[in-house]
């Protein structure tokens, strides 16, 4: 091959200013790289880039030294050398993470995700194809389908991408065997089909030779399709699918500079707008129409999707970030319950029930993950029953948000249906997400109808239902504070039941232990044992150590506003243990009670209790009368 | 030199497919706005270059009708050349801004400088004031003009990228970035480098700064400048602080420089180019990368500015 560059040096040197003007008509396309070193994925990505003259001399002298002396190609160049990154990784020989390359051809600019091939596979390909138009999927000629093309596929199926290119790679190796290639092709389509993979473009070549990746090589004379690059310069781009769907915009923030400008700055997701077109503001519902498109360079006539814009309204409607501002007459719908897919990238594994910050489009809430209904093994696609998801897990589960999110499936739209998933403790994304659908309560749990609600068993009591809900060091005096403001409770008629924590855990919560997820469940179970026992219009107590924020705030959620008292009972560290009446402490401290709050497990202090109790001030009795008090105060029938 | 506004499109109502230039702007300014949404203090990190100028105009265009809702912040040697202070001094002017420069107080009373600390130089000005700067002002969120093609080990940073209270950058403890989602939760002390350049190359930006009219240093453009060569480096007597060894002496050339930093550092190339077009034609048919003008890279081997990074090195 003489001449593999995809740049005209002529026009360059000649007439500049045609090749910008050209250049600056280069259009976008992103695109996945999937495989592992040994189907020579580094070795065609450094291929594209040498041939792209994205190379330079002072690199490509360090790239000969280096391949002389780590290379894997004796005295050839080694390509894949130049797709090496970390310190890390060049000590230990793998690649660790997502990088991104860039090259060009005269038609379009290209962003490539490159992602390694080892354990950590999963995570960083649903990352790297997330973004990706397209995914490049290489197979040795000399080995065939193989499990992790099977793995490859179905990640970037499940992602999305709608264009999949079969780079049947070291057709050199194979003497360029035409029968060898059709029957990688042939196994492979029947894959696809089942995976529902619609159609796919296979292209024989040799990244390390240059067969059929430029330009269609006489080795294949039997190869009358597109070379790989043909084919990327060619192949339709999402943006343009995405524009003829509905408007959707997800407001980022809101431009405020003065009192007579408002404007709302977004990235447009999908559709087009144009000054005067109707718009719906979601969640709300407020319809208005858009005004203006405001630019730096002045106003806009129309504004597409792939576009960063700010929109001015013609009302004063409210609309803040986190809104979608969307085609009237086809808005994107409201939900607080799903199905999702979930990927899990994090080491610690998912928990049930706890709460984790979910963020969508603009759009920060709280939600709580659902025991995944099934496993999908990746090699097999098999699903597998699972109580929760680890580290490259992909499962599906429903979950619930504390508020209603403006959402579309994913499959309708990437930016509107995708998610990820936030550790409210570490800040680490632990999880991505995929909406599948809304579930609607009714099709979701049947709830019996009572003609007895929970208001006319309160009316009954003479009383309003409440949660106490103690919280505290072991040791601290919860218990002993939560039974004297029963006892007052009584005295005065009202109807309670306390709940504590030792006697659940010989009944109800006996098959539980002290792990974190069963502490997690421990608490959930009392929310809604809590919950069923408030319905039936009684005043509950509960005392325990609930020593996470993000439980405590669950059970708040759980309940209707206001009916959730939570009660800190403040103690020292150094007086809890000084007491420690069940001898607790003793044993923690010697190693033989693992994960003991305050020694080897955090306590979380609530940040704004309700009723703020120091024992070190107080004594228990005046405590309960300050409890007893506070409530009745709050919930007195003549105010 | 006329602005030629890109979001717009000279034909009727239908625009074509968005160019890559386009699709690289929206998503710039989405960054720089999810960080505003997100972030409590904010602060652009201007260096004053190239990618700093393009960078400074995408902010401009994110945050219009209003200015950028965060300050500059300059951290200066005091050794760069005379003409990026110029500049510093009126894009910020222009743009509405608040100016912050920091110079390291330990630096200058020790007279830190280019010729008598090497390495040092680097580390006290720059990596040490630069944390020094984000600590006494409390900023929690820094963009900085970084680029994924710049430097193979920057081929994976994130977007966000983030530092530990001593401002370390941990490669192995960076969170995955999917479809337009950052997250930017962070711990107290915690803080966030983001970089809204990071999918731009270096023919992206000439061409933006071209396409858009951006002002950016006269020292990119082709001039006769007084030069000695030095360890195969062009550099350039920018004032009386030069320091030349005996039988050195100040020889005029053409040049112009790919990159800017501390003056007595940074190696220029000879050149004719005088103007943009001639600037991008003569960087598509050079045969060097951009970095070989920097000393800073050949420290410790190749992977020198991974090593810097760890140690809080933008």
């Amino acid at each position: 091959m003489t001449d593999t560059s995809y740049r005209p040096d002529a026009l360059i040197a000649e007439d500049i200013d045609s090749y910008l003007k050209q250049h600056q008509r280069k259009t976008l396309l992103r695109f996945i790289t999937c495989g592992s070193v040994d189907d020579g994925k580094s070795t065609l990505i450094g291929r594209l880039l040498y041939d792209s003259r994205m190379i330079f001399d002072d690199q490509l002298a360090q790239l000969e030294a280096d391949s002389k002396r780590v290379g894997t190609q004796g005295q050839e160049i080694d390509f894949a050398l130049l797709v090496d990154g970390l310190a890390a990784e060049r000590e230990q020989g793998i690649t660790i993470d997502v990088a991104y390359r860039f090259f060009a051809t005269e038609k379009r600019k290209f962003i490539v995700a490159d992602t390694p091939g080892h354990e950590q596979y999963t995570r960083n390909m649903v990352t790297g194809a997330s973004t990706a138009d397209l995914a490049v999927i290489l197979i040795d000629a000399r080995k065939g389908v193989l499990t992790q093309t099977r793995r490859h596929s179905y990640l970037a199926h499940l992602i999305g991408i709608r264009h999949i290119v079969l780079a049947v790679n070291k057709m050199d190796l194979v003497g360029y065997d035409q029968a060898t290639y059709d029957a990688i092709v042939a196994d492979y389509a029947h894959f696809a089909t089942s995976i529902g993979i619609e159609a796919f473009t296979a292209i024989p070549i040799s990244g390390f030779k240059g067969d059929n990746i430029t330009t269609l090589s006489g080795n294949t004379p039997w190869y009358a399709g597109p070379t790989l690059i043909e084919h990327l310069d060619t192949v339709e781009l999402d943006g343009d699918a995405d524009r003829a769907k509905p408007f959707r915009m997800a407001v980022q923030w809101v431009n405020r500079p003065n009192l007579d400008f408002r404007g709302f700055a977004g990235l447009i997701s999908e559709g087009t707008i144009a000054p005067g077109d109707a718009v719906r503001i979601l969640p709300s519902g407020k319809m208005t129409r858009v005004e203006r498109i405001v630019t730096l360079d002045g106003d806009l006539d129309v504004a597409v999707a792939g576009q960063s814009v700010t929109l001015t309204l013609a009302d004063e409607v409210d609309c803040s970030r986190g809104d979608v501002i969307a085609a009237a007459d086809s808005p994107p719908q409201s939900a607080d319950q799903f199905e999702a897919t979930i990927v899990w990238m994090a080491d610690e594994e998912l928990l049930p029930g706890r709460g984790y910050w979910l963020k969508l489009g603009t759009q920060t809430v709280s939600a709580k993950i659902h025991q995944p209904k099934y496993q999908i093994n990746v090699n097999t696609l098999e699903q597998i029953a699972t109580k929760t998801l680890y580290l490259n897990a992909i499962g599906v589960a429903n979950l619930v948000t504390d508020k209603p999110l403006v959402f579309e499936p994913y499959g309708d739209s990437r930016e509107l249906g995708g998610f990820i998933l936030i550790d409210k403790l570490t800040n680490a994304t632990v999880a991505a997400g995929m909406l599948h659908f809304a579930l609607r309560r009714a099709r979701d749990v049947h709830w019996q109808s009572v003609d007895i609600t929970r208001e006319a068993h309160a009316q009954q009591k003479g009383q309003e239902p409440k949660v106490l809900w103690f919280t505290g060091l072991s040791g601290s005096g919860k218990s002993t504070i939560a039974n004297l403001v029963e006892k007052k409770l009584y005295a005065l008629g009202r109807h309670s039941y306390l709940l504590d924590g030792d006697n659940v855990r010989h009944g109800l919560n006996k098959d539980l232990g002290f792990t974190d997820a069963d502490r997690i469940e421990n608490i959930r179970r009392v929310g809604e044992v809590a919950k069923l026992m408030t319905d039936a219009g009684l005043i509950v107590l509960t005392a325990f150590i609930s020593p996470f924020r993000a439980e405590r705030d669950m059970i708040r959620a759980m309940l209707p506003e206001g009916d959730f008292v939570e009660i800190f009972v403040d103690t020292p560290l150094e007086v809890a243990e000084a007491r420690d009446i069940k001898g607790l402490y003793k044993k923690a401290r010697a190693g033989e009670i693992r994960n003991f709050t305050g020694i080897s497990s955090p306590y979380e202090r609530p940040e704004r209790p309700d009723i703020l109790v120091d024992t070190t001030r107080e004594t228990p009795e005046t405590a309960a009368e300050r409890i007893v008090e506070h409530i009745m105060g709050v919930w007195s029938p003549d105010l | 030199m006329a602005t030629r506004p890109l979001a717009q499109t000279s034909e009727a109502t239908e625009p074509a497919t968005l160019t890559h230039l386009q699709r690289l702007e929206a998503e710039s300014i989405h960054i720089l706005r999810e960080v505003v949404a997100e972030a409590e203090r904010p602060v652009m990190l201007y260096s004053v270059g190239k990618d700093s100028a393009v960078m400074l105009h995408l902010a401009r265009k994110a945050f219009y009708p209003a200015p950028p809702p965060f300050p500059l912040l300059h951290v200066d040697t005091t050794w760069k050349f005379r003409d990026m202070y110029a500049l510093r001094d009126r894009a910020a002017r222009e743009a509405g801004m608040e100016l912050l420069v920091h110079h390291n107080p330990e630096a200058m009373a020790r007279g830190i400088n280019p010729f008598d600390h090497g390495a040092l130089h680097t580390d006290l000005w720059k990596t040490e004031g630069l944390k020094q700067a984000l600590d006494q002002h409390g900023f929690d969120a820094a963009f900085g003009g970084a680029r994924r093609d710049e430097e193979k080990s920057r081929a994976k940073e994130r977007v966000f990228s983030f530092r530990s209270a001593s401002h370390r950058w941990d490669p192995k403890n960076q969170r995955p970035e999917l479809w337009h989602l950052y997250n930017a939760h962070k711990a107290k002390g915690e803080s966030i480098r983001i970089f809204p350049l990071s999918n731009w190359t270096e023919l992206d930006i000439w061409q933006y700064i071209h396409l858009e009219g951006i002002e950016i240093v006269p020292l990119y453009f082709s001039a006769p400048r007084p030069t000695i060569e030095r360890d195969g480096l062009i550099l350039m007597v920018d004032d009386d602080r030069f320091r030349l060894n005996p039988g050195e002496v100040p020889v005029e050339r053409s040049i112009r420089f790919r990159t800017l930093g501390c003056y007595p550092l940074t190696g220029a190339v000879e050149s004719d180019a005088a103007t943009l077009p001639q600037i991008i034609q003569e960087m598509l048919l050079t045969t060097t990368s951009e970095r070989q003008g920097r000393a800073i890279d050949r420290d410790a081997g190749g992977a020198g500015m991974e090593k810097k990074k760890q140690e809080g090195y933008f």
